[in-house]
């Protein structure tokens, strides 16, 4: 059977089974009603809102505004039915267990992956397709009642949006639900993908007020990425085993105590330390340390590049000082500019810890996405501003050498580490027990992030604090001067 | 047709089945016995390829589980023990959404469910929605799709829980027919006159492990003994009667005319009857007392038969 045949057979089976869990859906009042109303009611609400928005900007002269916020509007209408597919994907499997119709499915020929594949369709088109109706429906109301149609650009992006948003909340709602044993342990834990979702929807909300489809085009890209990412890892952790194995979740508090401390403790002298535990823990996390990598050049260097090509930094903002600059000047620059909260070793120091403790814990709460956008912003900024910098005349190259190297050669590091580290715990929650993952994995990956933390990563960031305060601020000086020298 | 090899199963710490090895041949049926949890259903799991074996391995259908596992599910029919149906589907929806995924289509899907439902009686039910059926006629339907592809083998958890005495006859009668069509068949119940009446051999399993094999005559010969012989006699019994029944076996109980007794091994019927008729008594009955297999399960089970002895 050569791979146009395999592949075939997969789609026949895989589409019996989305066709049949289709029409269980659509025979399923509890979804449909709620469907109907947000397709049917809430582009008239939405459209409402809008006059009712035109009507006062118009008073002050601002529609610009408010025609920003058209297609916003637009991406809630299509986003609220659009999480349908987390509720009916949750039922898949874990709903389907706890009804106890899953093993005379899993008694069947269907692979594994027809089962994945069929079941990701029933959980993704319906609510896909009402978000679509949703989203043309708004656009016609308000068509006929501003006169305002939506760009073909925007229409684009707006249903790959839908699409994008839905595809993620399905490949994660699928490995929860294959992960858990009652519909309401798969609801709960399903706030892990509502709160990024939601980190998301306003990123996006933001990006649409600077009417910026590139930007857009990228998020749906990221999400596709995100979502292949999961259905890889769903497809994985998948198998009837898992499914039927167990009966019961626990959580055992005594276990990841144990797990944790096991992490946290240091086996042998402080040399074997740095010789063979530390190493051992960055080996583990060579894929999310891979992947940081990649979204920290690729991801900061792309947004930087967008940000130099569609917001050039105005002129006026672009000059260097008439008179030489002093260390002292240089600080409160920096302090007035808000790139550090205070000109000394200690606030930059916490500042650091702070930040990347915080990106961490939202990692945890956002299957490691926050930590991975919070590397990327500043990223973004340092070459956003590299990018800048030739208009002054100065070499790109220079400006990084002079005020980003000499502490980013300590500091990058710990942020890579930690970012990565802090990926592992919010994909730990994912990765099924038997591999080391779930409840008791987050103790042992906890303990090894504080080991991690404290023997590496604050290290660095005080040797990278005491160099941004001494080193960096002398070889800006020096730079800048020179640069006015010439 | 089946065959089990050291078949073991773990779970965490526990071990649900524990070195299982047994045989089912062509046309065969056998009864898997034990109380709840004793392993039945992770057996009929591994045997359908649904779990892995943690150790031994099986063999169903010529299909290695472990190796060829879409090949066994492709020859076995499962019936689960909760019916596990789609209540928002027909009947015929049901079935023809079974009989697509096991790869019928068309006309002969289409006979094939009207065969089972006239086999079933359930033709006039077919188009309603499984949410409105019975008990009884959930587990008919669930037989149904069970056997809509006609496999091989067939794994039936608890087949007549839940229904009617009538509905039970009719799945009883269905599995007779079965076996004829040279089918292995493997049931776990827990009920016995259904498992004595079905089977052609029992295994009674408990914590995993296999206790006792072998047809139901064989069992019932070597737990419970020779069958208790009951006496009939056209006078009242007395002390006469005792001492002359007492030299041929045990008596182990009396009535006005009646004694039951349980012969010594070699002690002849025959002679018992001469004895008797020479000595002037009215003869009117000497007929075997049916041992049952809920004894024999009780024994086993409970303890009172344990595994050295089994040994």
């Amino acid at each position: 059977m050569d791979w146009r045949e395999r592949w075939r057979e997969t789609w026949r089976g895989a589409w019996i089974l989305a066709q049949r869990e289709i029409v269980d859906t659509l025979r399923d009042w509890r979804i449909i009603a709620p469907i109907a109303t947000l397709v049917l009611a809430f582009p008239f609400i939405a459209n409402f809102a809008a006059m009712e928005g035109m009507k006062f900007v118009n008073k002050y002269g601002a529609e610009l505004i408010m025609e920003r916020l058209f297609p916003f509007l637009m991406l809630v209408v299509g986003f609220f039915p659009s999480t349908f597919s987390l509720v009916i994907a949750l039922e898949t499997f874990v709903g389907e267990k706890e009804r106890r119709s899953l093993e005379p499915l899993l008694a069947t020929p269907l692979t594994d992956l027809q089962l994945y594949l069929g079941k990701l369709i029933a959980a993704t088109l319906p609510p896909v397709i009402a978000s679509y109706v949703g989203m043309l429906f708004y656009m016609l109301l308000l068509g006929f009642s501003l006169g305002w149609w939506p760009s073909l650009p925007l229409l684009a992006v707006a249903f790959a949006l839908a699409t994008a948003q839905a595809l993620v909340m399905v490949t994660v709602a699928v490995i929860i639900s294959a992960q858990s044993t009652s519909v309401r342990a798969a609801n709960l834990l399903a706030s892990f993908i509502i709160i990024p979702m939601s980190f998301v929807l306003q990123w996006e909300a933001s990006l649409l007020l600077f009417a910026d489809f590139t930007a857009l085009w990228m998020i749906a890209l990221f999400l596709l990425v995100a979502a292949l990412l999961f259905a890889r890892i769903g497809l994985r952790m998948f198998n009837r085993e898992r499914l039927l194995g167990r009966e019961l979740d626990r959580l055992d508090f005594g276990a990841f105590l144990r797990a944790f401390l096991d992490g946290v403790k240091v086996r042998g002298s402080l040399r074997q330390l740095y010789t063979e535990e530390i190493p051992a823990i960055v080996r583990g996390m060579r894929r999310e340390l891979r992947f940081t990598l990649l979204m920290m050049v690729g991801g900061g260097l792309l947004i930087a590049a967008w940000g130099a090509w569609r917001f050039p930094l105005p002129t006026s903002l672009l000059q260097m000082p008439d008179q030489p600059l002093t260390m002292e000047q240089l600080a409160q620059e920096a302090v007035h500019a808000r790139l550090v909260p205070s000109f000394s070793v200690g606030a930059i120091f916490l500042h650091n810890v702070q930040a990347l403790l915080v990106a961490a814990l939202l990692s945890l709460f956002s299957l490691g996405i926050a930590a991975q956008l919070l590397l990327i912003a500043p990223v973004a900024l340092i070459g956003y501003l590299a990018l800048q910098v030739p208009r002054l005349g100065m070499n790109p190259l220079l400006f990084l050498v002079a005020l980003v190297a000499p502490h980013g050669l300590f500091e990058l590091p710990a942020v890579v580490l930690t970012t990565a580290q802090a990926m592992r715990l919010g994909l730990i929650l994912l990765a099924p027990a038997e591999e080391g993952g779930g409840f008791v994995g987050l103790g042992r990956e906890l303990g090894a992030f504080v080991k991690l933390f404290l023997a590496v990563v604050v290290p660095l960031l005080l040797v990278a604090a005491l160099v941004e305060t001494t080193v960096t601020p002398r070889l800006a000086v020096w730079l800048i001067n020179g640069a006015l020298a010439f | 047709m089946i065959i089990l090899e050291e078949l073991t199963k773990r779970f965490d710490d526990l071990t649900a089945v524990d070195h299982v090895s047994l045989e089912v041949g062509e046309g065969e049926v056998l009864a898997l016995l034990g109380p709840n949890g004793a392993g039945k259903t992770t057996t009929v799991r591994m045997l359908s390829a649904i779990l892995r074996p943690t150790a031994g391995r099986a063999i169903v259908a010529g299909y290695d589980t472990v190796r060829q596992p879409r090949q066994v599910r492709r020859h076995v029919g499962v019936l689960t023990e909760a019916p596990g149906l789609y209540l928002r589907m027909t009947g015929r929806e049901y079935l023809t959404f079974f009989g697509r995924v096991r790869g019928l289509e068309g006309a002969g899907l289409r006979a094939r469910i009207e065969a089972l439902a006239e086999q079933f009686q359930m033709a006039p039910a077919l188009d309603r929605r499984l949410g409105t059926y019975s008990k009884g006629m959930r587990q008919k339907i669930a037989l149904m799709r069970t056997l809509i592809h006609e496999p091989p083998v067939l794994l039936l958890d608890e087949p007549t829980s839940a229904m009617d005495p009538g509905s039970a006859r009719l799945v009883r009668d269905a599995i007779h027919r079965l076996r004829d069509g040279k089918r292995a068949i493997v049931i776990c119940t827990h009920n016995l006159p259904e498992a004595e009446a079905l089977a052609d051999r029992i295994v009674i399993i408990n914590q995993g492990r296999v206790l006792v094999k072998g047809t139901p005559e064989e069992l019932k010969d070597r737990l419970l003994g020779a069958p208790p012989l009951r006496l009939t006699v056209g006078r009242t019994v007395d002390m006469t009667l005792l001492t002359l029944v007492g030299a041929f076996g045990q008596v182990l109980d009396y009535g006005r005319r009646w004694v039951r007794l349980r012969m010594d091994a070699g002690a002849s019927r025959a002679a018992l009857i001469r004895t008797l008729v020479k000595a002037d008594w009215p003869v009117e009955g000497l007929a075997e007392e049916p041992r049952s297999l809920e004894a024999l399960y009780l024994r086993v089970v409970e303890g009172t038969y344990t595994l050295k002895e089994a040994a």
